[in-house]
């Protein structure tokens, strides 16, 4: 028997590992400051004055810090002609963002849900036919979209957008509660079904209670996704109807008056603040949500 | 007689709940997905028009400059994009799994950037490389009088400017793909490598990195499709330009479509950005699912 332990690979002592190890966090180090450094950027140009913006390095930190250009942001910025900052666009992203979410989380689990624990023949190929969805590029579906809201009487609206992400959203959903579900015993199933419990009290009292990781997985995952998309809401919302990553593309790229940096800046964190929120709070569930869009099936 | 109808409708269920899912699915995607093909086929304009007209629209589109601006820009982005993103995640998910007790922090650092919106990013970077105020400033009143730093608004590298933010965005991504990769070599191989007297050099080249394989696939396919997909970014970073020297097929096909009305030209691309996807997730999602029933 060999009394030394190797822990892992290999790790070898004396003062060239340690020289190693010195070096290994430098440059570990070095990545950290470059990750960070944007953010840095961001946050201490949001708070600088423009004439200090203008004579410093936009590295250095602020002289003094002011938040005006926060309010300016959230209340005065113009967005086109309208000059009520950010607020009443965030507040669009939150009445879209909101119900799409739940609404996609719900109908996923219902559908993963029926695909793996009532199966039935072509399960797999209603499952890999929705699937195929979650990948289009949206390129394709952006002009019948836009005809079909119309006849509907959604385009430029909050509600169709909300249409739009719980349709989009649902491969990617039905996804996430299969690849769950797939892990569920049969077993627990199969017991209520002999009980007599049927679909819907199994799913409500049984499956729903014990996917609480899987749903707050997906909430996570289907958040940043219709938080941050532009493209849906560039393409089929005007004006009034933006929600916030339109509205802080149209601040930071009007070309008449002087530009206003810092307001930029603190527009484009407010629009980043609320994922950014959930990604330090629930990190982990964000990054299996990641690693699940990997597919495994 | 009720009973026996509530019975067969509750044995039904199931296939009552999936069915409606499925058929919106259906409609919304492969529905529209035809449409978009039909168009393409025909006369369209400002308008749909339904008549067949042949290949017109997709002469026009490969007869339009503006489109092989578009496809060069996509290779090149692409490339640099997935091989820095791979390369960059790769190395830090090596470094990140050499034991090191403050790895929880470090990972979140280097993550952080994908819970961001591609615009909050473009209008981060834009900043940065503002040739007035950014980089090229700083290195000025460093002392580097000569210095220029323009790609932003050059059009002959503006196009490297978004790879530089889409990397800065994506990187993580794809360390974390690769660290949960490395934590999945079994642990009893490489102890009995270590104790053959393998170098680390000879365990990382030898057993781990071929061991990955599946997960390089992976990583390559996800971030081809970010790249594909890629129009907030452009959007906002450098908005197509200078000119559309920026632009990429997601930005062509938005300009037609949206801007200036020529669906037919509009859904061709669009086709072929489909049909790009198609060749490379096809059968990846065939391979995985086949995988999965094993």
């Amino acid at each position: 028997m060999r009394a030394r332990r190797t822990d892992g690979i290999v790790r070898a002592s004396g003062p060239g590992a340690r020289l190693l190890r010195v070096l290994l966090f430098v440059v570990l180090g070095l990545f950290c400051l470059y990750y960070l450094f944007p953010l840095f950027v961001m946050v201490s140009t949001s708070v600088k004055s423009l004439a200090e913006i203008r004579e410093g390095s936009f590295l250095a930190l602020p002289r003094a810090i002011s938040f005006e250009a926060w309010a300016k942001a959230w209340g005065s910025a113009c967005v086109g002609v309208r000059c009520d900052g950010l607020q009443p666009y965030f507040m669009n992203s939150v009445m879209m963002a909101v119900p799409a979410v739940l609404l996609s989380t719900l109908l996923g689990a219902l559908n993963g849900y029926a695909l793996t624990k009532w199966r039935f023949p072509g399960a797999d190929i209603v499952f890999a036919l929705m699937l195929f969805g979650a990948f289009i590029p949206f390129q394709v579906v952006l002009l019948p979209m836009a005809r079909t809201l119309g006849q509907l009487g959604l385009a430029g609206t909050v509600p169709g957008l909300i249409l739009v992400h719980t349709v989009y959203g649902l491969a990617f959903t039905t996804l996430f509660f299969r690849n769950f579900f797939i892990g569920v015993s049969d077993g627990i199933v199969n017991a209520a079904k002999v009980d007599g419990a049927g679909f819907f009290g199994i799913f409500f009292r049984i499956v729903l209670p014990m996917s609480l990781p899987a749903i707050v997985v997906t909430v996570i995952w289907q958040f940043t996704q219709i938080w941050n998309d532009f493209l849906f809401g560039v393409s089929f919302t005007v004006g009034d109807s933006n929600p916030v990553t339109v509205a802080l593309n149209n601040v930071v790229n009007t070309s008449t008056g002087v530009k206003e940096y810092n307001v930029d800046m603190a527009a484009a964190i407010i629009a980043g603040l609320p994922t950014l929120l959930v990604y330090v709070v629930a990190g982990a569930y964000f990054v299996r949500g990641l690693s699940a869009g990997a597919v495994k099936g | 007689m009720l009973r026996a109808m509530s019975r067969t409708i509750e044995r039904r269920l199931p296939l009552i709940v999936v069915s409606p899912l499925f058929a919106v699915s259906l409609f919304f995607v492969y529905g529209f997905i035809a449409w978009t093909i039909w168009i393409s086929f025909t006369k369209s304009g400002v308008m749909p028009v339904y008549d067949f007209h042949g290949l017109a629209q997709y002469e026009r589109l490969w007869a339009t400059p503006r489109w092989y601006v578009a496809l060069k820009n996509l290779f090149v982005f692409s490339g640099l994009f997935i091989a820095i993103s791979m390369g960059l995640g790769i190395l830090l998910a090596i470094l990140l799994d050499q034991r090191i007790r403050i790895e929880g922090a470090i990972r979140t650092i280097y993550l952080y950037p994908m819970a961001l919106s591609f615009i909050v990013t473009g209008t981060v970077w834009k900043w940065i490389l503002n040739p007035g105020l950014g980089i090229e400033k700083v290195m000025r009143d460093w002392g580097f009088e000569g210095f220029t730093f323009d790609w932003l608004v050059n059009p002959d590298f503006a196009i490297y400017t978004i790879v530089i933010a889409g990397v800065w965005q994506s990187s993580g991504y794809a360390m974390a793909l690769f660290l949960a990769g490395l934590r999945s070599v079994d642990d009893e191989v490489l102890k009995a490598a270590a104790i053959d007297g393998a170098g680390p050099w000879r365990v990382y080249t030898g057993i781990v990195l071929p061991s990955l394989r599946p997960v390089f696939l992976s990583v390559v396919i996800i971030l081809a499709h970010l790249a594909i997909k890629s129009f907030d970014l452009v959007v906002a970073l450098t908005g197509g330009g200078p000119g559309f020297a920026t632009d990429m097929p997601a930005t062509f096909m938005y300009a037609f479509a949206f801007q200036r009305s020529e669906l037919g030209v509009a859904a061709a691309s669009a086709v072929m950005m489909l049909a790009t996807v198609c060749a490379i997730i096809v059968p990846y999602l065939y391979s995985e699912l086949r995988g999965a029933r094993r």
